[in-house]
This record gives structure tokens, sequence and C-alpha cells, in this order.
């Protein structure tokens, strides 16, 4: 079965309690390496995408998608609001004007997502980045095209987690934490924790 | 009418900082602040204000955005990529102290969008400081002048002057002692370090030489209007 505009509202209501929830651990993963706001920033965007959707349900995924890029645009503040906005806007850009977003649909739309944060902060594999948790769950959902919207978000979350883990191991080379080169090697990338969790919620919300 | 310019920073007090230094030296420039976030200007970029700030900044000859780090860049660019029409305004990867003031007497001296990016971003790049030509080459006028004015070819006056050069049809360059910067750099000229009371060479070439060097004459006479 498919995710309609409810359903991708309920995954965003889901990822907003989630990020709520690890607020606190993502602010000081990134008060190690960063400037300890990516909780705090987070977890504003997030609250102000329920409130958005309280106020309206847009009537397509694509729509519902689009309305959570725009308002992390413009509510985070750090890195992970033009990056975020523009994974949703992509990913948005990818669903069109589906009434139901179908497993074939959902990975065009992760691929397109990974794109979008790929071309926004040029960042690529083993910078120590949230693309090191994206790379890994966009093959790994590529893989798990032929299940449900379920098994793929499942499948992409645990390859986010596995890809989250591995940028404890690397130095950074893109954001705040680059300044610190090596010292920042034992960390783990709060943004790549933040898109495991996220990934992690939609696929709990899908079930 | 001239280029505008934004400063995003995630500081509040950093883009107002760098805005009044660079609107020292280019009066009629449109210098918008965008920094810190809204409400309890809290550390950020906001989107919707940079957003607003080039809107402010373009008074129809296009916007040059400059950004301190990171994600300033990517709140830029999506700023830009977000306007009705998204050539009116690009994003220079420059130093944002050198760059704003480099490219704000750029703005001032008429020059168009891409000449001030291009200002804004060369400023980051070491002074064009050449080697001196002890034999004046051939077409080349030449005149020995000494500083009055109490700062030197500091900042203020260093832009004055390239603002005053840049109606001449003239490559122009001021050498002091061993050093030599061209004319049409506020920043080549003050890193020559020239102070009160000491000697400079202004070197001009081209069609309105003369007049080049007859205008450094009568600005470096006059203090450069202090």
């Amino acid at each position: 079965m498919g995710c309609s505009s409810e359903g991708l509202a309920t995954a965003l209501r889901a990822a907003a309690e989630v990020i709520a929830e690890h607020r606190d651990e993502l602010v000081d993963l990134d008060r190690a390496i960063g400037d300890a706001d990516h909780g705090e920033n987070l977890n504003r965007g997030f609250t102000a995408i329920v409130a958005a959707l309280e106020t309206q349900l847009p009537p397509t995924p694509g729509a519902v998608a689009k309305l959570a890029a725009t308002t992390l645009i413009s509510k985070v503040g750090g890195a992970a609001g033009p990056l975020y906005g523009t994974a949703f806007l992509r990913a948005s850009a990818k669903l069109g004007e589906a009434a139901e977003v179908d497993s074939a649909l959902l990975v065009d739309a992760l691929r397109a997502a990974l794109e979008g944060v790929q071309a926004r902060g040029k960042a690529v594999g083993g910078d120590a980045t949230m693309v090191d948790a994206l790379i890994p769950a966009v093959s790994a959902a590529e893989t798990a095209a032929g299940g449900s919207v379920a098994e793929v978000l499942t499948a992409a979350a645990d390859a986010a987690d596995r890809g989250a883990e591995s940028t404890v191991d690397l130095i950074p080379r893109k954001g705040r934490a680059s300044y610190l080169g090596e010292r920042a090697v034992g960390h783990l990338d709060p943004g790549a924790r933040s898109t495991a969790l996220l990934l992690r919620a939609f696929a709990e919300a899908a079930r | 009418m001239t280029v505008g310019i934004v400063l995003v920073s995630h500081s509040a007090k950093l883009a107002e900082g760098v805005a009044e230094l660079a609107a020292q030296m280019a009066p009629d420039v449109r210098i918008v602040p965008a920094g810190g976030m809204p409400g309890d200007g809290g550390l950020g970029t906001d989107y919707d204000e940079v957003v607003a700030a080039t809107q402010r900044a373009d008074s129809g000859a296009g916007v040059v955005l400059l950004y301190d780090l990171g994600s300033a860049q990517m709140t830029a660019e999506l700023a830009v990529e977000s306007l009705a029409d998204p050539s009116a305004a690009v994003v220079a990867d420059a130093p944002l102290v050198e760059g704003a003031v480099a490219a704000a007497v750029a703005a001032q001296s008429g020059a168009d969008r891409e000449a001030v990016r291009e200002a804004a971003t060369g400023a980051g790049l070491a002074p064009d400081l050449a080697a001196v030509h002890e034999v004046p080459e051939e077409g080349v006028e030449e005149q020995e002048l000494t500083l009055v004015n109490e700062v030197g070819l500091h900042a203020r006056p260093a832009a004055v002057l390239v603002r005053s050069l840049s109606s001449f049809e003239a490559e122009v360059s001021v050498r002091l002692g061993a050093q030599e910067a061209d004319a049409h750099s506020v920043l080549a000229l003050m890193s020559l370090g020239a102070r009160q009371g000491d000697r400079i060479v202004v070197r001009a070439r081209g069609r309105q030489a003369g007049e080049a060097i007859a205008k450094v004459t009568e600005l470096v006479d006059t203090s450069f209007g202090e």
C-alpha cells in the first residue's frame, strides 16, 4: 500500500517527536565538533512543520513535502535548514502530483533528496556529513525497491544507522567540524545522526 | 543606480559592522546586512531575512551577496534561487570583510554586477604588488608626490583615489620604495602602507595618462578632501 498525504503528514509528526526526544543528544554531538545548535535548530524546524500541518493538510504527498521544505528553510537557521529543506524540495518535485507514493516513487524521491543535499552542501561520501548516512540509505532503498514502502524505509534506515556510525572514524571535510580536522575523529556527525533518526521515524510510521 | 550588496552572516553584529565599514567607502551603494536569527537575535542565518535584504539591495542593477561561514552560503544560494529573477543576484565566494570593502568600492564606481563580484572574489588573493621597473617604460608618465594628509593612503583616501581614476582611460600605479600597487585596487593601495610624509611615485600609461596624473596630484595636494 502506498503513502497518502495524510500518511506523510503522520510520518512528519512522528519525526518531530523523535527529534524532540533526541534534541539534547544532537546538541551534545554538535557541541563536541560544531556550534551546538543542531538539536535546537531541527527541533524548531519540525515543531514548525507540525504547527503548519495543523492549519492545513496539503492535498498530495508532494505538496506536504514542499510545505516541510519551505518550513525548514525558513525556520531552522543553521546548515540543516538549507540542506534538509533542499532534500524535501527535490523529493517534492519528484513526487509531483501523485496522490499516493509507492515504493518505486519513494526510491526516486530519496535519490532526488540525496542529489539535492549534495548539490547544496557540495559534500561527497567520506566527508563526515549527513551524506554518509544518505548514500547507503538510498542504495539500500534501491535494493529493497521491490518490497513495501515500510520495507524500503526500514532498509534505508538500517543502512543510514551504519552510515552514520561510519562518520566516527572520518576526518570532517565540510561544515564547522572541518575546522577541527583530525581532532574531530572519534565523534559521530550530528547531521548523519539526525538523518538516520528521521529515516527510522519514517520507517516506524510506515509500518 | 549602483549594484547592491547583501552581507549574510550568522551574527547580526558582524553583518552590521561589515556593512558600516564598507559603507564608509561607498556612500551611494545599498549595503544591506542580513545577520542572525529573528526574535532573540541568536546566531544563525534567516532565509526570509536574506530574501528581503536582497530585494531591498536591488535598485535595478543587481545584487552581490557575501557570506561568512558554510550555512550562510547555502542560505544565500537558496535565497538567490528563489528570486522572481534569479539572474538579478549572485553569491560571491569571497572573504567577508575584504570582499565587502572591495565590492562596495567597485559598486560605487559604477561597476556592473559581474565586475563587483570579481572585485569581491579578487580581494581574497594576494594584493597586486609588482616588482618595480627601475627604468620607466616608453609612453609611461611619472610624477613624484609627497603625502601630506594625516592618514596617508589609508582606506578612505585609497577609495577616493580608485573612484577618481575610474573615469580615466589610463592604467595607473603607485610606487612606494620597492613596491608598486595597482592604483585601481583599494586593497593593493592600502597594502603599500604609505603614510603621511611618504614620497610616492605615480605612474600612468594610456590615452589619458596625463589627466590621470594631474588628478592624483590634485587629490594628494588637497589631502583627498579630508
